[in-house]
């Protein structure tokens, strides 16, 4: 059963506004240590809101690329799991195109979620 | 997070006073007694001490007795009583480090830990890197690293307490153990472990100090510059170029990303000053191994820190949110195997 609005995006947005504009200043004025933690919490709550956003379908895009690039169907973990073993014994390595195609659509997808600014 | 309470601080006060007073041979008062960094094992504080009207500004580090290191950090960080005598051979051999002064003894009840001079400046990159007051210094920082860091390599092994050898070899296998430890497939970390194994620099004949965290945070600047080189826990002895590979590591930036020597200066501006001070020349070849190598080791840093709050060695929201930080490093890994090596 969907859920009223706002969307779980839309709240969590809505808490971090409240956070940072509201809550963050006064806490500066008061307890500047905790002033730091609460702009840890909102960078973390917006990390939440674009996970919730994008993170559905990014996990999509990487469990179908997974299964092209190993050749069968298994849950994203189970398919990342072998991947990884693959790469620890050098089976796999970057002079792999399909492989680093994936991966840097994976790590993209990752980023764009924990930290869009990065460069 | 916290658990400063006024409890601790008046018995670390007392046991102070008492030490000092042994220490400088004379009654000392206990003044501006403040604890400085957050975390609950690993403790630093700040506090004067006045014997005969004298005021000597000084430093506290201190483990204390009763909280748990994670295995990890028992295996790669070396304890106070060795980190004190690591700091009083790089302070003979003149680097610019803090003063070790005295150890206090199991006794004292603080658990390890030992005083030190407190040095002037401030090791926060962001206003390093922007503000007003270290415009000057700015130019100068990459350049004084490149010396610095000569002279800690050039430290005399014989005057060294023992410290562990860590070569690359030995890097890759306990980042490996790392990631298995935590569990989750980590394929970009893999990928990159792999790269580096297959490249790895062969061991040196004669193994030099290295800092082992000698990085943009952890040394302090004033207006002339960098006045002194904190946080020797992860001192060893290994390749010279690991601290120079680590120094460079984009996440140490903060965002001054075409500056790579800790973002102040270029690589070859700090190599230059490395070289020019009586280190040994530095191979490009090599400083990028240990660029990827350091890359790598952050990252897998950053899924340890999370590790420590998942695990309920120590409940941190900030230490929760650090494990998304991991994936910075893996951005810069994929391009930093692009440019080959």
């Amino acid at each position: 059963m969907a859920q009223d609005r706002p969307t779980a995006a839309e709240l969590l947005t809505a808490i971090a506004d409240f956070l940072r504009e509201e809550a963050t200043p006064a806490l500066d004025r008061s307890e500047p240590r905790l002033g730091f933690q609460m702009r840890v919490a909102v960078n973390s709550l917006a990390i939440l809101e674009r996970e919730v956003r994008l993170g559905p379908a990014a996990d999509a895009r990487e469990q179908a690329r997974l299964v092209g690039l190993l050749g069968r169907d298994a849950p994203l973990d189970e398919l990342n799991r072998e991947l990884a073993h693959q790469l620890r014994s050098g089976e796999r390595d970057e002079t792999d195109a399909a492989l680093m195609a994936h991966l840097e659509a994976t790590i993209s997808d990752k980023i764009a979620i924990a930290n869009p600014k990065w460069r | 997070m916290s658990v400063h309470t006024s409890t601790e601080t008046e018995t670390v006060a007392r046991v102070l006073g008492e030490a000092t007073s042994r220490h400088f041979g004379g009654p000392a008062t206990i003044d501006a007694l403040s604890r400085q960094s957050g975390g609950a094992s690993r403790q630093t504080w700040s506090f004067d001490a006045v014997v005969g009207g004298e005021r000597h500004a000084l430093i506290l580090r201190r483990d204390p007795p009763a909280q748990g290191k994670t295995a990890r950090e028992r295996a790669v960080a070396i304890d106070r009583a060795t980190e004190f005598r690591v700091l009083r051979a790089a302070h003979d051999a003149g680097v610019r480090a803090p003063e070790p002064l005295f150890e206090l003894t199991p006794q004292d009840g603080l658990g390890e830990a030992y005083v030190m001079r407190r040095v002037g400046g401030i090791a926060i990159a962001r206003k390093l890197l922007r503000d007003p007051p270290y415009e000057a210094a700015r130019g100068k920082i990459a350049g004084q690293l490149g010396e610095i860091l000569a002279r800690i390599h050039a430290t005399d092994p014989a005057t060294l307490p023992h410290l562990p050898r860590r070569e690359a070899a030995d890097h890759i296998a306990e980042l490996r153990r790392s990631l298995d430890a935590l569990g989750q497939p980590q394929p970009v970390f893999e990928l990159a472990l792999t790269w580096l194994d297959r490249r790895k620099p062969a061991p040196l004949e004669r193994p030099v100090l290295v800092h082992g965290d000698y990085r943009t945070g952890n040394y302090l600047v004033d207006e002339t510059g960098v006045t002194t080189i904190l946080d020797w826990e992860l001192a060893h002895l290994g390749d010279p170029v690991e601290d120079l590979g680590w120094l460079c590591v984009k996440s140490w930036r903060f965002g001054a990303i075409d500056r790579p020597a800790g973002g102040f200066g270029s690589r070859e501006e700090l190599w230059a000053a490395y070289e020019q001070a009586g280190g040994g020349e530095v191979d490009p070849a090599r400083a990028h191994w240990w660029e990827v190598f350091g890359t790598a080791h952050w990252g897998i840093i950053c899924l340890n820190q999370a590790w420590k709050h998942l695990s309920g060695s120590i409940r941190s929201m900030e230490h929760a949110s650090i494990g998304r930080r991991a994936v910075e490093t893996e951005v810069d890994l994929l391009q930093l195997l692009k440019q080959g090596g």
